[in-house]
């Protein structure tokens, strides 16, 4: 192998702890990149990826320092580079794509005075020369009119489409390197799949040096042609993609192949058909109420749904669909506008203040943010005992005792009781979240995205304990997720919202197979699979332009019209869908015919 | 009880170990006046009213370290008792300004709605009236006697630490462990006292400390001007108002009780600033 | 296309609107607050003003004179529709109509107010966006400590030192700045220096303080790393990035800080007896000459109103995000 073009040599990196003292937060970290590869380094937080891809450009975020090791790029010596010449080098020769572009880009600048800014910077063209190469550049990323984009300003813009251009900003001066930081995880699956695509597209045809850093193994396995695997600041295991996604040889990488293949948790034995919670043409949302008596911003519209009591109802849908308030309307913090919700029969008040603490005992939430869910001022200790005292008038001994079976419940030492959530770790956390809403011995706990802030493995494990609470305690739960492989793996009967409506419906069998309605279509195409050439494999369908047409249109039509591959004009634009039931059991909100859906669908059966 | 004060005093120096130089010297002046406030009169060599010196605007000498006023009084010791006043009026108009302030703030956010809406109206109606004015149109409608200037910075300084607290209450309103009150059941007493004030109670502190100097500065400066405490109680800012004349003889007397004023309040601001800087450094 | 953007001039005008009315009821309840505080007397006002020596029909006089045979609520609307006229009421103390008096006083103190303005913003926004720039150095924690200090001594120590130094010792300046027949620039000089001077101290602390801290937090958005990451260069990352940010919370530290001249004008117009309209309401506490203390209010909290009216009306304006929506 000839020279390899980016490599990094024993590199170590220290950080300002709180007290003052330092720490190495990469230890030791060695790679080499041949010209026109892509090398990801993949790993959890705190496992140093963004660190060591920040060093690329010379760059220590605040508090951080080189510690030792040298990074080369070409015959640049990067980290013994001063000031003047590492202002040359960043955005000149080595160029940066962040997570969030929504916080990268200035809000106070157009989108072309910034992604021609690094050749105003750099000396390398003239203003309209740079211009007109953003123009090709925002063509090659196929983003909607190319020609007028760049004037306007970065709020104007989708999520997706301001990822794909920070690309044409990082690529505009033609650089060595281009490091790509977590660049799809701020985004919904479905749009993640059109904006790797054009990273995909313009990578490999300008055959660009790239390293990219992610969590997601499904996604570097698109994308990279080696992988390094990091854990808490040290490489664990390098090699080319599909050796290390077929013969992981550390035990940390099989850890991580195995969690982000969930397996299923919940078996199909038959169960009980008491409902528990029914909900009956729910309606909610947000401002002013109208005439008809619902809100001026739906959030819910004309929702239905049942859990069988000891069963586990999946709710997806992307970031806005609706979801969150669906947990907030059952646990009563926001109120519904219409509709009714019956829990054990009774009819469930969905303002607060009428409800009674028996019902309030019995309906447990647990929140997705372990980090701001626990009241930092309490000892756990005191936000155990607080549900015990609260519902059932526990307190002293007993309560002392109920707090050490409860942490003993969610495999937690009982010497946590006394320390403060600041002192916990982010599962820890989410494990005390938990044990909370199991102090009230709740029937039904309302799951909200409870693993997506953590770790893959750390939420694997989170997953393994609610399976288990469930078998042990048989509560119910209602789970709610954007993970389409998470909510097979524990839920029995999974719904899909989309914009607030529920799509389709049907249990965890009935969601393995076509036909779906167009949008668990296009959502399960668009969740890469752990294994290499999938993006490629593609049919070009799933990548239809959203038509961008907000023109009003009559009340009820199909909440998925605008993005639908399947619309059939002159119905969907006219007149509300009907819900049909189809054989399997399943409900679909849509015009077209079981079979006539199946035969356009992208999807064939899903084998669980 | 004396193991409980030992550990008392042993923090309070662990901490006052760790703060910048700034810090420290903002640590000793607090202190400082601390204790002339709590012993100063009874440390004070002579009689507050008393005229001792034939000497009038007279300069530093052993028996007046800080001068003679333009009776011939003692400045020390009219400095000690000034201090006393400025202080202790100024402490409690400045906790009843933040305890007000803070409850009405923590009870109007988390109830919420029109009852939220309207209090925040009203705070932001007073607090467009630049709190000197309304201490002007407050002491020009009834008088400066000692319980109405208190009364009157405490109404003056309210709004101040109603806006603090109602944006740190706010803040944590939103956060989930108080919507998993709400979820609870909990009732809006509980919230309040048990999951929201307690997240607030540091921030509050510092703005306290902050209150306490903008009132210390807003009652020297109505006694200034000659509309504060009335004589024959004398505050630090009615010293300077009694022996202004001796300015152009360059007295003592003027220029004393004004660096007083001065560090005292730029005392609390430094250890206030080193203070609310270390716990943000703990916090990050 | 040109609909669009006839939408976003609509959308911007509608806010501006609704700032400028939101600016209005405040100003409304502001006048109710202060009527209601200066009309609170306990007893009977005319008899207290007058002394019980006074005839009852000197009294009977003076209550129809003061309006106090009509309610609370007909008074309060007479004097705010007076306010809106331009009729002030007529001073007690000096029994001329208090607009004469204002009229005489006002643009002296706008005067004061402008040049101290004029002077501490520029420097404050330095030492702000310097010390930003700086942040956690050595020159930003000096500056730190001496801003810090600065906005803690009160106006009149400041005033009292210079005085002696300036004054009395060195002998440069006159003591007191009665602002009458200014002939030339030195003239102008010799009147400001004192009064302004001591203004600066307090509100160039304050402002830079507010600058430093609204820069700082654009400093550590995201936006300014990737600017970093771009090569650009420090200067360029924080006035071409940071700063455009900052606008809007700069514009709110310049109004916060120039309200608090309002205030402060009142200690130094009564130390160096410059003539403003502080020195007017002082005047008026003291003898409690209650419709000159009512007009004087309001001018104070219309200014205030109106600073941070300005203040939100360019933060709007300079955000595209509530510029083209």
């Amino acid at each position: 192998m000839a020279q390899p073009h980016v490599q990094v040599t024993g590199l170590c990196v220290a950080a300002r702890g709180p007290g003052g003292s330092e720490a190495l937060i990469v230890r030791d970290v060695s790679f080499a990149i041949p010209k026109g590869q892509v090398l990801a380094l993949i790993g959890e937080s705190g496992s140093g990826k963004t660190t060591i891809a920040l060093s690329l450009l010379g760059y220590a975020r605040p508090g951080c320092r080189f510690a030792a090791g040298t990074v080369r790029i070409g015959s640049t010596d990067v980290l013994s580079l001063d000031d003047e010449e590492l202002y040359r080098l960043r955005g000149g020769q080595v160029s940066y794509i962040a997570q969030s572009a929504a916080a990268a880009f200035n809000p106070m600048k157009t989108i072309m005075d910034q992604v021609v800014e690094g050749t105003a910077i750099h000396g390398t063209l003239t203003r309209s020369a740079s211009e007109t190469r953003a123009v090709e550049l925002f063509r090659a990323l196929a983003l909607p009119d190319p020609e007028g984009i760049g004037s306007r300003y970065p709020h104007q813009v989708s999520g997706g489409q301001l990822q794909r251009l920070m690309a044409a900003m990082a690529l505009i001066t033609e650089p060595e390197l281009v490091v790509l930081d977590e660049p799809t995880t701020a985004l919904d699956v479905t749009t993640q799949i059109e904006v790797l695509r054009a990273f995909r597209h313009v990578v490999r045809e300008r055959g660009t040096t790239a390293v990219y850093v992610s969590h997601d193994l499904a996604v570097v396995a698109q994308m990279a042609d080696r992988i390094v695997v990091l854990s808490e600041g040290e490489v664990r295991e390098s090699g080319a993609t599909a050796d290390i996604l077929e013969r992981p040889r550390h035990d940390y990488t099989r850890s991580l192949l195995a969690a982000a293949r969930p397996k299923p948790r919940t078996t199909d034995e038959p169960r009980e058909d008491t409902p528990l919670l029914e909900v009956r043409d729910l309606g909610a949302g947000y401002g002013r109420v109208g005439a008809d008596g619902l809100p001026e911003i739906r959030v819910l519209d004309a929702i239905d749904l049942t859990i069988p009591r000891g069963a586990t109802l999946g709710v997806i849908g992307e970031s806005g669909c609706g979801k969150t308030t669906l947990a907030r309307v059952v646990a009563g913090l926001v109120p519904a506008a219409r509709g009714e919700v019956r829990f054990d029969g009774e009819p469930l008040p969905t303002n607060l203040h009428q409800r009674t603490k028996e019902q309030f005992r019995r309906i447990q939430i647990v929140f997705q943010n372990a980090d701001t869910v626990l009241n930092p001022a309490h000892t756990i200790r005191s936000i155990l005992e607080r549900p015990l005292a609260f519902y059932r008038g526990v307190t002293g001994e007993a309560a002392g005792r109920r707090v050490a079976e409860l942490l003993d419940l969610v495999k937690l030492p009982g010497s946590l009781a006394d320390r403060r959530p600041a002192e916990l770790s982010g599962g820890q956390k989410q494990r005390v979240n938990l044990a909370r809403a199991l102090a009230a011995e709740p029937d039904l706990i309302l799951c909200d995205e409870v693993t997506s802030a953590l770790d893959t493995v750390v939420g694997a494990a989170i997953l393994d304990l609610l399976a288990e609470l469930r078998r042990s305690l048989g509560v119910s739960y209602l789970f709610i997720s954007h993970d389409i492989s998470t909510v097979r793996a524990v839920c029995d009967d999974i719904l899909v919202l989309y914009a607030g409506r529920k799509v389709e419906s049907g249990s965890r069998s009935a969601l393995a197979a076509p036909p779906y309605h167009p949008y668990a279509d296009l959502l399960i195409a668009s969740v890469p699979e752990l294994r290499t050439g999938w993006l490629e494999g593609l049919p070009p369908r799933v990548t239809i332009p959203i038509a961008e047409t907000h023109a009003a249109q009559p009340a009820g039509l199909c909440p998925f019209l605008d993005r639908c591959p399947l619309r059939v004009p002159g119905l969907c634009d006219r007149l509300a869908p009907p819900r049909q039931r189809f054989p399997s059991g399943k409900e679909v909100l849509c015009h077209r015919e079981g079979e006539d859906l199946a035969r356009h669908q992208l999807n064939t059966a899903i084998t669980t | 009880m004396i193991a409980e004060r030992r550990h008392w005093a042993t923090r309070a120096w662990a901490l006052m170990k760790g703060l910048p130089l700034a810090g420290r010297i903002g640590f000793a002046l607090v202190l400082f006046w601390a204790l002339a406030a709590l012993l100063g009169p009874s440390l004070a060599p002579h009689p507050v009213g008393a005229v001792v010196a034939m000497d009038v605007y007279g300069t530093f000498t052993a028996a007046h370290p800080l001068g003679t006023d333009y009776l011939g009084r003692d400045m020390l010791s009219r400095i000690l008792h000034g201090a006393r006043l400025t202080i202790g009026l100024a402490l409690a108009a400045a906790v009843a300004a933040s305890v007000t302030g803070t409850t009405i703030a923590i009870l109007s956010a988390t109830i919420g709605g029109w009852i939220d809406e309207g209090v925040g109206r009203l705070m932001d109606a007073l607090i467009s009236i630049p709190s000197k004015m309304l201490a002007l149109v407050m002491v020009a409608s009834f008088g400066a006697s000692p319980t109405l200037l208190i009364l009157t910075a405490a109404f003056s300084y309210t709004p101040g630490a109603f806006r603090i607290a109602r944006s740190l209450a706010i803040n944590v309103r939103t956060l989930d462990y108080v919507q998993a009150a709400r979820a609870r059941g909990e009732g809006t007493g509980y919230i309040a006292w048990v999951e929201i004030f307690p997240n607030m109670v540091n921030p509050m502190l510092a703005d306290f400390g902050l209150r306490f100097v903008f009132v210390v500065l807003l009652l020297s400066g109505m006694s200034f001007l000659g509309l504060g405490v009335q004589p024959p109680d004398a505050d630090l800012g009615s010293l300077v108002r009694e022996n202004i004349s001796g300015l152009f003889e360059g007295a003592p007397a003027v220029v004393m009780p004004a660096l007083a004023i001065a560090s005292l309040t730029v005392g609390v601001n430094l250890l206030i600033d080193a203070l609310s800087g270390r716990s943000s450094q703990v916090e990050q | 296309m040109a609909e669009a953007s006839r939408a976003i001039r609509a959308s911007a005008v509608r806010l501006v609107l609704n700032r400028v009315a939101y600016g209005a009821v405040t100003l409304l309840l502001v006048s109710a607050v202060i009527f209601l505080i200066t009309s609170w007397l306990p007893g009977d006002a005319a008899q207290e003003l007058l002394g019980q020596s006074a005839t009852p029909e000197a009294v009977a006089a003076l209550r129809e004179k003061l309006g106090l045979d009509r309610s609370p609520l007909a008074r309060y609307g007479a004097w705010l529709r007076g306010l809106a006229t331009g009729d002030l009421g007529v001073s007690l103390a000096a029994n001329t109509p208090v607009a004469d008096l204002v009229a005489t006083r006002l643009p002296k103190s706008l005067l004061l107010a402008a040049v101290t303005a004029v002077v501490s913003v520029p420097i404050a926004l330095t030492i702000g966006i310097v010390s930003a720039m700086w942040r956690g150095r050595r020159l930003d924690r000096s500056l730190n400590v001496a801003t810090l200090s600065m906005v803690a001594v009160p106006e009149f120590l400041i005033a009292t030192i210079a005085v002696l130094v300036f004054a009395v010792k060195l002998r440069w300046l006159p003591a007191l700045s009665n602002a009458v027949d200014i002939g030339s620039a030195s003239q102008f000089f010799r009147t400001y220096a004192m009064p302004v001077l001591t203004l600066c101290f307090v509100i160039v602390a304050q402002m830079a303080r507010m600058t430093r801290a609204a820069v700082i937090d654009q400093l550590n958005a995201s936006y300014v790393e990737m600017a970093v990451l771009k090569g650009a260069r420090p200067a360029h990352v924080a006035l071409r990035h940071a700063l455009p940010n900052a606008i809007g919370p700069i514009a709110n530290a310049v109004a916060l800080s120039l309200s608090y001249l309002l205030g402060g004008v009142v200690i130094v117009e009564s130390i160096f007896n410059y003539p403003g309209i502080a020195s007017l309401m002082v005047d008026a506490v003291t003898n409690r000459d209650i419709p000159v203390v009512q007009a004087c209010a309001m001018i104070f909290c219309f200014a205030y109103l109106l600073l941070v009216l300005v203040a939100d009306l360019v933060a709007i304006l300079s955000n595209p995000r509530l510029r083209h929506r």
